[in-house]
């Protein structure tokens, strides 16, 4: 296993330690420990079944773990919070986390623009008073909501849906209704963006325009954690893979080091044991004698 | 001497306390076997289409009422000594009518909303049963319909002189044929073809049609079956009450449906072991704190299992995929 | 004849059947129908003197269901044959996220006032209509008892509609609001207007007390749960006779006065006071005004909810409860505070009803006005305000209109009771309606907020919740 690429500084964005998942008898999630950091694009890769998802529903709170611990440390050196003690919906709120889902989850009764205000709930919730002040037309309600409208026509614009804003988000293409699922979460003004597949389903040219779009996300300062099974798309835009097989660690580092991987290859394709040791060594000695 | 009368008195409470619980753990279970067996039609049809049945406890009631009517037409005609033939063919006779009944309800008021969204079927259900409770109001009148006392031979369990407690032929009957029936039903759905289809159904509609089952005969066959067993479960509550009146099917209906949720919706033996503690409960409070809420009870125990327990003792817990 | 059939297979059934189909389909479902009605029927249990059952044979009752069924199968098929070609499609079409033309928005403004121009005169137009003392009648058993039913209608639309949350209970905070007022009123003395809140924010209390704990539960346990609640509640109040005394409910609650003055015959009773010569009528035009102020304010607020983060929270709870909780928002307290908002006014609907009775009993609080309420707001269609009060007129105006209708005694004997019947009517219309409109009778969805244009959203693509 090769180190993991040399980081910031500071504390990791994201930290997990010896987590595991166990569902009766069944474990999904073995002893998993990685970092994601700060403004980097962090993927978790592996054949299906491996536990991506599982991960990701212990990281935003929809599992609680078996065991470990995980911790997120914002950037800019606010307090760290464990994510394994809260439950999802303050997660989201508190620590910041949001998340897009396999099976893209929108409102699809309510307009592009409405999910996009739905996303802003918490501060348009403040700034109503917890709704009394709102039913009286007091306190800077009008004001909020102006400013929630202007940031979700951005996100809109961002994402090339503008000119959509008022049609059902049900009536949209799959490929908008993934964008929009992910301008939604960005609406929440989250520190880190989890992705559950977001190419799924994408043509070519689409997933071109999603790594441009995640791209610039993670310029803006957002750290992205996502599940991706399309090689092009992980290898494009990722800064770290963590590489998870059956439920264990198989492999972590940059990109390109972990697509030659002997390991992840005999996950993706199914060498035999014997053969990976052997790669392995092949590896190792290749590696001394450089 | 007083201590004389004293010990007597002691020994005749606690004696005749022995024989209150024995006489009404009897009382129970045969309650609990009535309510087990409608128990087991919500329990098959939520099984299998997810929805919850509100009008099956009106077919129980409507059950009891052909049962009741057969059953006065039958003494017109074969003779009140032909207690045990009248009821035999009063049972056959109430399990194919409602049978009959509960079939063209499937095919009138859920098939056709099957596709449709969640709260369509619950409606057309809700509606059913105050259709069905009212039909009945307005076909048979309103007041109480009674029966002259049946099968009212006793066998002495206990004889005590403070309290016999007795088995009477009723009660026996009724908690053998229940055994019986869930044996049977227990068979058919692990055993038979059809069992294996219905499971098919419960686990995954669409999958389990592209596999060549007839799901709409299924279904509809599940539909029967719970309501030959509801019919069983009215004429148990003819003989056993000898009354019988057109809102008998709300509360009842309600305690089998608790019944089937304590058990673990989706389980048979589960419906019946539900069934048997509702009726336990019911009777125990009745005899041991008031009559007056017992109903109460039930309700409570319902919203208590739903919110604490609400895969049931016996059932699966559901888990949603995220 | 293979062909023919063959022919038949691939055009579909609708559209070849042939009339030997149709009555050979008519025939059977009269056959059913013969099985249907044998016994319950055909004989009817009636109590001789000594309380022995008699039966009364009633083949000619039988003869008539069965040829009614048959008549009606044949009808539906021709007429279903004609439906199916025309009205399903175009309503997909034309609905589907369409922007509304202006023409047709004006026009539906235009009709909403003048909908709310009649109501607010409607006493006046029956007093025109029917004179001063037949006018008592429409305004409240007809005027007063709509709009109580438009106000519950409204109040577990937010619940229901709004949120999704699938409430078969909602009686029981219809008796806290009656109960609470006729309490307190009539032992503490306190003003319809202080007590009117009051009940209110009982009903809220007892909202989340008993929303709390069942919260959790999804779709028809849902339902269930707090069905056995309004149960729960419904038995309580008949079994705990020193509390509310039992089924012989409280009478002589006090009516309502004019902010102080009383509707009697006395020398200092309102009409003596304004001048007037004394009738009833004075009050019952009052309670009218009270209960459409009352209405109208949960319109008012509920659509203003609608544009506040919370009713916003509500709708995406009842499309997509774990996207929201993704979102960072409590689903826990946005269902409990829909939950407590609809109790509370359920909870003034309440407490106008006892000042309005001057008497309650446990008899008015059924499981069956819960299923009324709710068939009010599904059939309205959930969510929207105007067809939650169609609904509410459609459903008890017929309710009430069917004890209007003394000529049918002419045609079925003196015996025949038309109210009798409207509980089996009811139950077949509510298993019909929802055949017929499952998602109600306005089937477009109106966002709450807009960038170009509001357009409206087709109920196809809106979600109905899962509790």
């Amino acid at each position: 296993m090769s180190a993991p690429p040399p980081g910031p500084a500071d504390a990791p964005l994201l930290r997990v330690e010896h987590l595991t998942m166990r569902f009766g008898g069944l474990t999904a999630v073995d002893d998993l420990s990685f970092e994601a950091h700060a403004g980097q694009i962090t993927a978790l890769i592996g054949p299906n079944g491996a536990g991506k998802t599982t991960v990701f529903n212990c990281i935003t709170g929809f599992y609680k773990p078996s065991e470990g611990m995980l911790t997120l440390t914002p950037p800019d050196g606010g307090r760290a919070t464990l994510l394994e003690r809260l439950p999802d919906f303050r997660i989201a709120r508190e620590a910041r986390v949001s998340r897009t889902f396999q099976n893209i989850r929108l409102f699809s009764g309510m307009t592009l623009l409405e999910n996009l205000m739905v996303a802003q709930h918490n501060p348009l919730m403040r700034a109503s008073g917890y709704t009394l002040l709102g039913m009286l037309g007091i306190g800077g309600f009008a004001r909020a909501e102006r400013a929630a409208i202007e940031r979700a026509t951005a996100w809109l614009d961002r994402v090339g849906l503008l000119h959509r804003a008022d049609d059902p988000a049900g009536e949209l293409p799959y490929g908008d209704q993934r964008r929009l699922e992910i301008a939604r979460a960005m609406c929440s003004d989250p520190l880190l963006l989890c992705l559950d597949e977001p190419a799924a389903g994408l043509n070519p040219r689409e997933s071109a325009a999603l790594n441009a779009l995640l791209r610039g996300i993670r310029d803006d300062g957002v750290s992205i954690l996502l599940i991706e099974h399309d090689m092009s798309v992980v290898m494009e835009i990722s800064d770290h893979v963590v590489v998870l097989d059956y439920g264990v660690k198989i492999a972590d580092g940059a990109a390109r080091a972990v697509r030659d991987d002997p390991k992840v290859i005999a996950a993706y394709l199914g060498v035999e044991d014997d053969e990976v040791e052997a790669a392995e060594a092949e590896a190792l000695q290749a590696g001394e004698a450089a | 001497m007083v201590m004389q009368a004293a010990s007597g008195a002691l020994a005749a409470v606690s004696g005749g306390r022995m024989e209150l619980f024995v006489q009404q753990l009897i009382n129970g279970l045969t309650l609990g076997s009535i309510y087990g067996l409608i128990a087991i039609g919500y329990t098959m049809v939520f099984g299998i289409i997810g929805m919850v049945n509100f009008a099956h406890g009106d077919v129980f009631m409507i059950g009891s009422f052909i049962a009741l009517i057969t059953f006065v037409w039958l003494s017109s005609v074969l003779g009140e000594s032909a207690v045990i033939l009248s009821l035999f063919i009063v049972l056959v006779v109430a399990m194919v009518l409602t049978s009959l009944w509960n079939w063209t309800i499937e095919r009138v008021a859920y098939r056709p909303l099957r596709g449709s969204f969640r709260l369509a079927p619950l409606i057309s259900a809700i509606g059913m049963s105050i259709f069905l409770a009212n039909l009945v109001q307005v076909t048979q009148g309103p007041r109480n319909k009674p029966v002259p006392p049946l099968l009212t031979q006793t066998i002495t369990v206990i004889d005590s002189p403070v309290y016999a407690v007795t088995i009477s032929y009723k009660q026996i009957a009724i908690m053998l044929v229940t055994a019986v029936l869930l044996a049977l039903f227990w068979y058919l759905v692990q055993r038979t073809p059809l069992g294996r289809a219905q499971r098919a159904c419960e686990q995954d509609r669409r999958m389990a049609a592209l596999l060549g089952v007839d799901v709409d005969r299924t279904i509809s066959i599940t539909f029967v079956m719970g309501a030959a067993l509801a019919a069983v479960a009215g004429v148990m509550y003819m003989v056993y009450y000898g009354v019988v009146n057109f809102n008998d099917g709300f509360v009842p209906g309600v305690k089998a449906f608790t019944a089937a949720v304590l058990g673990g919706i989706g389980s048979l033996p589960g419906a019946v072991i539900g069934g048997l503690l509702i009726g336990l409960i019911e009777v125990f409070w009745s005899a041991y704190f008031s009559t007056d809420y017992k109903d109460v009870a039930a309700f409570s125990i319902l919203a208590i299992v739903l919110v604490f327990l609400p895969s049931g003792l016996l059932g699966r817990p559901d888990v949603e995929k995220v | 004849m293979a062909l023919k059939a063959r022919d038949a297979a691939i055009e579909g059934e609708a559209a070849r059947q042939g009339f030997a189909e149709i009555v050979k389909q008519a025939a059977f479902a009269a056959l059913v129908t013969l099985g249907l009605c044998i016994p319950l029927l055909a004989i009817r249990t009636d109590q001789s003197l000594n309380n022995q059952l008699v039966l009364v044979p009633r083949w000619d009752a039988v003869a008539i269901a069965c040829g009614l069924v048959f008549l009606g199968r044949i009808a539906l098929a021709y007429v279903g044959r004609a439906g199916s070609l025309t009205g399903g499609t175009t309503a997909r079409f034309h609905a589907a996220g369409a922007a509304r033309p202006v023409g047709k928005a004006r026009l539906a403004s235009f009709l909403r006032t003048a909908l709310l121009g009649f109501v607010v005169a409607f006493p006046f137009i029956a007093i025109w209509g029917v004179g001063w003392q037949g006018s008592i009648k429409w305004i409240d058993n007809f005027g007063v008892q709509i709009l109580i039913y438009v106000m519950l209608g409204w109040g577990l639309n937010i619940v229901v509609g709004l949120a999704g949350l699938l409430d078969l209970g909602y009686v029981a905070f219809y008796a806290v609001g009656a109960y609470s007022y006729a309490l307190l009123a009539k032992n503490f003395g306190l003003s319809f207007w202080l007590l009117l809140p009051l009940s209110g924010i009982l009903a809220a209390f007892w909202g989340v007390l008993l929303g709390f704990p069942v919260l959790r539960l999804r779709g028809d346990y849902l339902a269930i749960v707090t069905l056995a609640f309004g149960e729960i509640i419904r038995l309580v109040l008949i079994n705990w006779v020193d509390f509310s005394n039992g089924y012989a409910g409280i009478g002589g609650i006090p009516r309502p006065t004019f902010f102080g003055i009383p509707f009697n015959a006395s020398d200092d009773g309102f009409a003596a006071r304004f001048g007037l010569e004394f009738t009833p009528l004075y009050r019952t035009i009052f309670l009218y005004y009270v209960i459409l102020a009352l209405a109208l304010l949960t319109a008012i607020v509920t659509i203003r909810l609608r544009r506040l983060p919370i009713g916003r929270a509500w709708e995406a709870l009842r499309e997509d409860e774990i996207a929201c909780r993704a979102l960072g928002i409590d689903t826990v307290n946005t269902k409990l505070t829909a939950f407590a908002l609809g109790a509370m006014f359920g909870g003034f609907a309440g407490a106008f009803f006892a000042a309005r009775q001057g008497f309650i009993s446990p008899e008015s609080f059924t499981f069956i006005e819960s299923a009324l309420i709710l068939w009010i707001v599904v059939l309205g269609g959930m969510g929207s305000q105007i067809g939650v009060a169609i609904a509410a007129v459609v459903m008890i105006g017929g309710t009430e209109l069917l004890r209007e209708l003394d000529f049918l005694k002419a045609v079925f004997g003196q015996d025949f009771d038309p109210a009798q019947y409207r509980m089996l009517i009811f139950g077949l219309a509510g298993v019909m309606m929802i055949r017929w409109k499952p998602r109600g009778l306005v089937s477009t969805r109106e966002p709450t907020v807009f960038l170009r244009e509001r357009k409206a959203v087709s109920v196809d693509l809106v979600k109905e919740g899962h509790g």
